[in-house]
């Protein structure tokens, strides 16, 4: 159709010419390359984000389980209610560990003879285990006096034993018939199959694996060595020339070579010390015959008849070790009755001892061993032990904190916005604030933090530690937040609808209100939303008000001390104990899911208030 | 804020000979202007217009675009107030009162002078609630089946209430363009006001339901007075008795639409309905 116009005056560029074409093909190329990128982006962030929420789950996952132990337990009158009273009260704050330890030592009636081990086995309970049973005996007082079965909390260690994380434990059944020499004390064991060889390869495969590392760090050293070695040459060289020409550097030369020789000389020693260390074990997987094993290889345990036996030294079908639960009998044990337990993690490695181990196998080898979900978790405040640390403290103090937040900023920051939106006047003054505002949403939090240590509690003197004094200061610090949010929802009401209101003669107040704020609440929302999602997370401004203090209490108000959920991560990952570390998996993952109900509810108002114009 | 100062009798001796509409009018004039001059900052954007709008009838404001016939109308109910660095000399009484008085509620003002805009702005609300809006802030219902009716009669008026009778409590950004505009129409007619200003009512609107808001101005007519902004002449030449033409901010010529059609005085009136400019 255009054919006319077209030919009637040729155009200035030839569409259909090569280079038309070529720039065309350059245009949909660069387009294709930057989707790409956008693309690539999107993946990229979403490895992380993947990354990052599997790590916390897995690592938080053990937090969420907890093993008690069932102990048949004498609720004995003497201990738990030594005046008689038959009173709830009396009766709560009785002796409930007494009795449980007996009960643990009757298990086990050996160990209770001396002090050392006794100490050991009652370590294994949690020292809130007794809660259970408290809880049972005050709530109906007549169970004094007979034997209850309780399900008893297990200390951290034994816990995390139990969850897999002190150690590997691999248990190989027996194949061959095993002949023990005794019931206690040192005790030899011979299989008639080779039963043991596995575990001696094992071993020997680490004492080798060790072996070689040290004489990688020997070989190390040697480099060292011979470059001191070529350094000191050259120094004392030097020294000699000195020594003809130049007097005044003589002393300085000295020094050097002085230096330069000792350090030497304690290479060489290392080298000799770790090259010592290197061939005796060396010796152990070059040379046949019996294995000795110490606290720095594996350690292998032996259940058999009722007993275990902790195995000093081992060969392919015999074993020597010592007792460290009694065998009810020195009969033989037929193929299949008995295991050989390897211990991966060395016994200086783990804090659990191999006693306590073989302890803790017995006790599950009873189906004593119970676990369960870790309401202790979320019912609980915090604790310095960590099976019975909880995070109801800190998500009650987060929450008192947010609505206390809340209640000051969103009323004081959306009137903010108003009147600076709608109703103040445009001058010099207003732009000073304006100004300002935005520039104390740049502030560092940890600056409100001052400002509420100096104002709130110095001043005006409110109890430290508190949700409310957190509140105020993180109120100060989502404000700019909020205002600025508001400012734009307002400004983006179209003008139609006010005038609209205007029109049919509201006032302007009443146009604001009736009409334009309505409009812009779902942008306020998001707004204040971001602004205490913001709070939720903020650590920094909190720990100068206090909050960071260790409270075990759960709070009751805004006015109790408290800490809340990004502190007590803070807290809990500054912890040794492997259980903390699970605890602060765990914590976050609370937070992330408080954020998510917060952020739900914000969703849910929005599209209540949303409409369309 | 603005120079209201200038007493309406001094204003009107001072350009009364300038006025001979006045003259060939017998209806009572319902809104009197005098000498207006409107400033947005630095920038004059009417100067000394004179105008009487007669009572209970249709007066249309007609001009190129950024004339100033918009500018005006919003000065007739106050609107002009909300924009920043406006400022407004000269005096226009309704009734003979002085609507820049200082003492004068502009929310009163409003209720009397209703608008409707040129986009339909409907509030995001159901179409019951935009036309009861009006009467409730002014409190003209005394009682919930008041406010029914109220509604339900502003709606008759507007030619409205039969196509939305089922649907009162559906959002009126629901309606069509049309719709819509009417129910702006509604809403400005239910909280009674005297006069209607209508800012390019039709604008936005297809031909069909421009020629029911226009069979609607007709029938409005006969309870208010009504100020009509429009860029059609056809539609001025319709709906409206009375025109004005404006240009560059002067109020060229005034006149029956009739006259102004077919025999304007002045040349650039003239220029302008045959389509040599604007």
């Amino acid at each position: 159709m255009t054919d006319i116009a077209v030919s009637a005056r040729p155009r200035a560029v030839d569409l259909s010419s090569d280079a038309a074409r070529r720039r065309t093909r350059k245009r949909y190329r660069a387009e294709a390359r930057f989707r790409a990128y956008g693309i690539a982006a999107i993946l990229f962030a979403l490895a992380f984000l993947v990354f990052l929420v599997s790590d916390i789950v897995i690592k938080a996952i053990p937090a969420f389980t907890l093993n008690s132990v069932a102990l048949e337990i004498e609720a004995n009158r003497e201990d738990l209610d030594p005046q008689g009273t038959g009173q709830p009260d009396a009766i709560a704050r009785g002796d409930f560990v007494a009795p449980i330890r007996t009960a643990l030592q009757g298990i086990f009636p050996d160990a209770a003879a001396e002090r050392r081990t006794r100490q050991a086995l009652n370590g294994l309970i949690s020292s809130g285990g007794d809660e259970e049973f408290r809880k049972l005996v005050v709530a109906d007082p007549s169970l004094i006096g007979s034997k209850l079965t309780v399900p008893v909390l297990l200390s951290d260690d034994a816990d995390l034993f139990f969850k897999g994380i002190v150690t590997d434990v691999d248990a190989e059944v027996g194949r061959g018939v095993a002949t023990p020499s005794a019931v206690s004390g040192d005790v030899t064991i011979l299989s008639s199959a080779n039963d043991f060889a596995n575990s001696v390869v094992e071993i020997k495969r680490a004492l080798s694996a060790e072996a070689r590392r040290l004489r990688g760090e020997v070989e190390r050293y040697q480099g060292l060595l011979a470059t001191y070695s070529a350094a000191l040459t050259t120094a004392q060289g030097e020294l000699a020339a000195a020594r003809v020409s130049a007097p005044a550097d003589v002393p300085r030369l000295e020094g050097v070579v002085a230096k330069l020789t000792s350090d030497r000389d304690s290479i060489a020693g290392q080298i000799q010390s770790l090259g010592a260390i290197a061939a005796e074990l060396e010796t152990h997987f070059t040379g046949s015959g019996a294995e000795p094993l110490d606290e720095k290889v594996p350690s292998l345990l032996v259940q058999i008849n009722g007993g275990v036996v902790k195995v000093t030294e081992a060969s392919n079908s015999r074993i020597s070790g010592t007792t460290l639960i009694p065998l009810q009998s020195a009969n033989e044990a037929a193929a299949g009755t008995w295991e050989v337990v390897t211990l991966s993690a060395p016994e200086a490695n783990r804090k659990l001892s191999d006693q306590e181990v073989a302890w803790l196998m017995q006790l599950e080898d009873e189906g004593r061993v119970t676990s369960g979900f870790n309401w202790l978790f979320f019912t609980s405040g915090d604790s310095r032990e960590a099976e019975l640390a909880g995070i109801l403290g800190a998500l009650s103090g987060s929450f008192y904190t947010m609505i206390v937040t809340l209640i000051i900023s969103l009323p004081i920051g959306v009137a903010a916005a108003i009147y600076l939106e709608e109703f103040a006047p445009k001058n010099a003054w207003t732009d000073v604030i304006e100004v300002n505002i935005n520039n104390l949403a740049a502030v560092p939090s940890i600056i409100f933090g001052l400002l509420g240590l100096a104002i709130f509690l110095n001043f005006f003197g409110l109890p430290r530690s508190t949700p409310l004094v957190g509140g105020l200061v993180l109120a100060l610090l989502v404000l700019p937040t909020i205002i600025i949010a508001s400012r734009a929802a307002l400004k983006a009401v179209p003008p139609s609808i006010r005038e609209a209101a205007l029109g049919v003669g509201a006032s302007h107040q009443q146009a604001v209100f009736h009409h334009v704020l309505p409009l812009a609440m779902p942008g306020v929302l998001t707004g204040t939303i971001i602004g205490m999602a913001h709070a939720l997370g903020e650590t920094a401004p909190l720990l100068l008000i206090g909050m960071i203090a260790f409270i075990v209490d759960v709070p009751g108000g805004p006015t109790d001390a408290a800490t809340v959920l990004p502190v007590q991560i803070f807290l809990w990952s500054d912890l040794p104990e492997v259980g903390f570390q699970a605890k602060t998996a765990a914590a976050i993952i609370v937070l992330l899911m408080f954020l998510l109900v917060m952020n739900g509810a914000a969703i849910t108002l929005r599209k209540r208030f949303e409409r369309r114009w | 804020m603005n120079d209201a100062s200038i007493s309406a009798s001094t204003a009107a001796a001072a350009s009364a000979t300038a006025i001979p509409s006045l003259v060939d009018r017998p209806a009572p004039a319902k809104v009197v202007a005098r000498d207006v001059n409107v400033f947005y900052g630095d920038k004059q954007a009417l100067k000394s217009v004179s105008i009487d709008i007669p009572e209970r009838a249709v007066t249309s404001f007609i001009g190129p675009s950024g004339c100033g016939k918009s500018t005006f109308l919003r000065c007739i109910n106050r609107m002009n107030d909300t924009i920043e660095g406006c400022r407004v000399a000269g005096s226009i009484t309704i009734d003979g009162a002085d609507i820049y008085d200082s003492g004068l509620d502009v929310v009163e003002l409003r209720a009397r002078v209703g608008m409707v805009f040129q986009k339909p702005n409907p509030f995001p609300k159901s179409i019951f609630e935009n036309v009861a809006y009006g009467p409730r802030i002014h409190g003209l219902a005394r009682s919930k089946s008041d406010l029914e009716e109220v509604v339900v009669t502003s709606l008759k008026k507007a030619s409205l209430f039969e196509e939305v009778k089922d649907r009162l409590a559906e959002p009126g950004t629901g309606l069509s363009g049309g719709q819509q505009q009417r129910l702006c129409i509604a809403r400005a007619i239910a909280v009674s006001p005297e006069v209607i200003l209508m800012d390019e009512p039709c604008s936005a609107l297809d031909p069909i339901a421009t020629a029911k808001i226009e069979e609607l101005i007709d029938e409005l007519r006969a309870n208010f007075t009504i100020i009509i902004v429009t860029h059609s002449m056809q539609q001025a030449a319709r709906v409206s008795q009375r025109t004005a033409f404006f240009h560059l901010g002067i109020l060229v010529e005034t006149g029956d639409t009739d006259q102004i059609f077919t025999n304007p005085k002045d040349k650039r009136t003239q220029d302008y309905i045959t389509g040599r400019f604007g």
